[in-house]
């Protein structure tokens, strides 16, 4: 079941589309604050001079903690579009997002530490909703295995409303947006000093930058799955979601952690109970 | 059948030598020789019986059965005795209404019991017996080093490590038996005499609290063993005098259904689930090779055991599901008490709540899916969680602290250990090691069993929660601080055989599962379920991939490359030392410390605990109206 076509499109095309989405993502951003905003291929521009920057570090176990970070983040990516099996994809991106995690513990500065629990508290927050999605899926199509899922016949998003909306809820935080944006921003003007990734610089920086742009790419990814019984209503759906997300962005303002992690986990709760539940007296399953 | 004999018999005869030698190097020699013997003996018997099914053997019951009743009458008396003197009435009214119960069954039923076979051996009783073998003795290796230093640390305390070490033997002898026991009077004589021998472990420092909680930690397994002897006059009365654990599994569920809830409460007062929890908790007093055996490779583990044993009847009732949903609640609320904790011993406490939570979840479903992830959470956890107290142990008689905060920067200060830490953490929750191989196979597992998907959320949710309080244990370690003493000098040989012998087996076994897969526990499945499950092949390909990538990337620091301009991190712009320190308010000079979040006003302990045994101790009452409900009315 396994696509090598897939993995490798995935690993070759992820960086070109998630640098594209960064940049349709500042423009748009951009008029939205009445602003003219940057043009599209700035963020490819914002990498490559990171990567010309001096080599710095607050130790040597930072660049194996990002390398590690922006492999496990392909990886997943390249499973998920090879058509693995789902749960793997989700316990592989985990262990991406520790590798981070652990960056920025082991630089051992307080703004990094911060970022750091943050990270964790929102990789608490949203876990349980991507396993639920999954489990969704699974129960609907009988499969894990995200080649069978997309090419379920029918639309998945009838079957399971409900965690859909809940699985948009959690991607304002996996796509490191506002009100959830809470271990580290994209905007300039929610902080100076970048949670997470405060003592990550220079080309450790731009791998990480590149590592969002993957992940952007999966998780879109991980909503197509939703609408996968027809490609063009998928893309579409997919875009739209991403400019509702683009919305929230921009219309709110970072809320605390302690709301993050309730929220979450009382829609996770509520949208996965109420669709599976529903799913198996309906005798879907 | 030797093999059995020589496994239960021979650490019995250890045992005895441990308690008559007093020397230092004579008990090394015995320990070490007795260890390898015990390792070597369980991996003989996965040669000569791995591939032979379910094999049974007769022994001279009705003598050994006599034997038996005397020692524990012995076990009784000396219980109430101690009860008496520490004035603990509760442990004085359970153990004579045990004994009472033991005395009318022998009087009245104990000729009319007819057990063929009391010995049997299958490969889930193979795996049971590697993992005490080889895990067991290792920790008993370790125990001689550790407990030496013990004893230099503890000047006030009297040395009375040969009752220690005799009991520690004792112990590995009666899980032998349990695990080889067929014969439901066998099991239960081994049960108590695993009891007996926590409950010593416990109380080894003689303190007041050690006390008190080994006194907790009786109290409540004796609830256990009263409700074992209920099942058994059950059995004895109702059910025509089935004895033997097959018998009883092959019998209708209407007549051993409610024998098997009771001996199923007795293995959940074992397995420290709510509202049991608190007496592994209070283990924690205990010396940490006595946290660590009694974590990973016996105590708790019989409780699972047993139930595993007898998921068949629980299989698809009404109680095997409220066995299953007290493991689930068990499993949320022990992983998110352990948020709260910055003890490491008590972190791991409630991990190995949590996770036997997830066994009896699985236990109580019952289906061949969910006994196969139990089986694997059997094994997994036992070998990350004893490298994990053994780190621990080592690091605390180091830093003489076993707070996950002292423990800062600790892959600075003891690299080797801090290094072995991080395998067994990595082992709890992160893919592709072992835990997290389980808790996959749990998730098929629930999904594909009706109601399941309640149990799904759960896990889902109780998953997270390990994830936070697992990688933040694991950050803390990784700090890199400033350059300072390295604290690993002079760690005993013994010491470093057993840490690295676990740590080398948290990464094998994660190679090797499918091979373990599908010698012993899909051949397990078969003969008792009729059905086998496996991982995919691409799956196993791509973990073990995952696992390779996880090996090889560290090598990647060892690869040369341009000097990097090392800076310190940022502090806001504070003029900042390479220590760390900086000058503050009034120029007084401060460190800078960094500290974990614990979230106590959510996940604190009372709160939560308190929760559970309310919630649990309700779903034991319905488990048992419904067993009593299907017992009577069918």
């Amino acid at each position: 079941m396994i696509s090598i076509v897939g993995a490798v499109a995935f690993i070759l095309l992820a960086p070109v589309i998630g640098g594209l989405i960064a940049g349709i993502d500042r423009k748009i951003s951009a008029h939205m604050q009445g602003r003219v905003g940057p043009p599209i291929l700035q963020p490819f521009y914002d990498v490559g001079k990171l990567f010309e920057k001096e080599k710095t570090v607050a130790n040597d176990m930072q660049r194996f903690y990002a390398i590690s970070y922006f492999i496990f983040m392909i990886f997943t990516g390249a499973l998920f579009f090879a058509g693995g099996d789902l749960l793997l994809v989700i316990f592989a991106l985990t262990l991406a997002q520790i590798f981070l995690v652990l960056g920025a513990y082991s630089a051992n500065s307080p703004y990094s530490h911060i970022g750091a629990e943050r990270e964790l508290i929102q990789i608490m927050a949203y876990e349980p909703m991507v396993i639920i999605a999954a489990v969704g899926m699974y129960v609907v199509t009988k499969s894990f295995n995200v080649g069978s899922i997309a090419s379920y016949p029918l639309p998945l998003v009838l079957f399971l409303p409900a965690i859909f909306i809940g699985f948009i809820y959690i991607l304002t935080i996996k796509l490191r947006k506002s009100p959830f944006d809470i271990s580290t921003s994209h905007h300039a003007h929610q902080e100076i000093v970048k949670g997470v990734t405060t003592e990550f610089s220079g080309p450790t920086l731009g791998l990480i930058e590149v590592t969002h742009w993957y992940e952007t790419v999966f998780l879109l990814g991980f909503v197509y799955l939703f609408f996968a019984f027809s490609p063009l209503i998928g893309i579409i759906a997919v875009a739209l979601v991403y400019l509702l997300e683009l919305l929230i962005d921009n219309a709110s303002a970072r809320v605390k952690w302690q709301l993050v992690m309730k929220s979450s986990w009382l829609i996770a709760a509520i949208v996965g109970l109420a669709n599976l539940a529903a799913l198996y007296y309906l005798g879907v399953v | 059948m030797q093999l059995l004999l020589f496994l239960i018999l021979g650490p019995l005869i250890t045992a005895i030598f441990m308690l008559l030698v007093r020397k230092d190097q004579e008990r090394n020699w015995i320990v070490k020789l007795s260890a390898l013997g015990i390792g070597a003996v369980t991996i003989l018997l996965l040669g000569s019986y791995g591939d032979k099914g379910t094999l049974y053997f007769s022994f001279a019951a009705e003598s050994t059965g006599l034997f038996m009743f005397l020692i524990e009458m012995v076990i009784a008396v000396f219980i109430l005795y101690l009860g008496i003197k520490y004035k603990n009435y509760l442990v004085v009214g359970l153990t004579l209404l045990q004994s009472a119960m033991m005395v009318y069954f022998e009087v009245f039923y104990a000729h009319t019991i007819d057990v063929k076979y009391s010995l049997f051996i299958d490969q889930f009783s193979i795996i049971m017996a590697l993992i005490i073998g080889i895990i067991g003795s290792l920790i008993c290796v370790y125990a001689l080093s550790y407990m030496k230093d013990f004893h230099e640390h503890h000047k006030e305390l009297p040395d009375r490590r040969n009752i220690f070490f005799c009991i520690m033997f004792a112990f590995l002898s009666a899980m032998f038996g349990l695990v080889f026991s067929n014969n439901l009077l066998w099991v239960l004589f081994f049960w108590e005499i695993t009891t007996l021998c926590s409950f010593l472990l416990i109380g080894y420092t003689k303190t007041e609290e050690a006390t008190n909680n080994a006194f907790t930690a009786l109290w409540m397994n004796l609830l256990g063993g009263v409700a074992f002897v209920v099942a058994i006059l059950y059995l004895a009365t109702q059910a025509g005098g089935i004895m033997g654990l097959g018998e009883v599994l092959a019998s209708g569920k209407a007549i051993v259904l409610i024998p098997v809830v009771l001996i199923g409460f007795a293995g959940l007062t074992k397995a420290a689930q709510l509202p049991f929890s608190s007496w592994l908790v209070g283990a924690m007093v205990a010396p940490t090779p006595v946290s660590a055996l009694l974590h990973s490779s016996t105590m708790v583990k019989a409780g699972v055991y047993i139930l595993v044993r007898l998921a068949p009847v629980f299989q698809a009732t009404f109680s095997g599901y409220v066995l299953a949903f007290i493991g689930a609640i068990t499993f949320l609320l022990a992983s998110a008490i352990a948020i709260s904790q910055s003890n490491a011993k008590r972190v791991l406490a409630y991990s190995t709540i949590a996770n036997l939570g997830l066994i009896v979840a699985c236990a109580g479903i019952g289906t061949y899916e969910a006994i196969w992830a139990a089986i694997l959470l059997i094994i997994f956890h036992a070998i990350s969680k004893s490298l994990l107290f053994l780190s621990v142990g080592t690091v605390e008689h180091r830093i003489e602290s076993r707070d996950i905060e002292d423990m800062n920067g600790l892959i600075i200060r003891m690299p080797r250990i801090a290094a072995l830490m991080v395998i067994g953490i990595a082992g709890m929750f992160l893919a592709p090691f072992g835990m997290l191989i389980s808790k996959w196979a749990a998730i098929q597992a629930f999904i594909d069993a009706p109601y399941g998907f309640l149990f799904v959320i759960i896990l889902a949710f109780g998953s997270a929660l390990t994830l936070f309080f697992w990688a933040k244990w694991m950050g803390r370690l990784l700090v890199v601080t400033p350059k300072q003493e390295n604290l690993e000098t002079n760690i005993d040989s013994n010491i470093w055989l057993a840490l690295i012998s676990l740590g080398g087996l948290t990464a094998i076994t994660c190679f090797i599962f499918p091979a373990i897969s599908s010698t012993l526990i899909e051949p397990f499945l078969l003969q008792n379920y009729g059905n086998v499950t496996q991982l995919s092949q691409d799956n196993v390909i791509i973990m073990i991939m995952m696992l390779f990538m996880i090996v090889l990337l560290p090598l990647s620091i060892l690869m040369p490359q341009r000097k990097h301009r090392h800076l310190t991190p940022y502090m806001g712009g504070m003029t900042t030392n390479p220590d760390m320190s900086f000058y503050g308010a009034i120029g007084l000079k401060r460190d800078m410390k960094l500290s974990n979040y614990y979230i106590t006003s959510w996940f604190g302990e009372v709160k939560l605990q308190t929760l559970g045994i309310y919630l649990c101790t309700g779903l034991i009452g319905i488990m048992f109206v419904s067993a009593a409900y299907l017992g009577v009315i069918i």
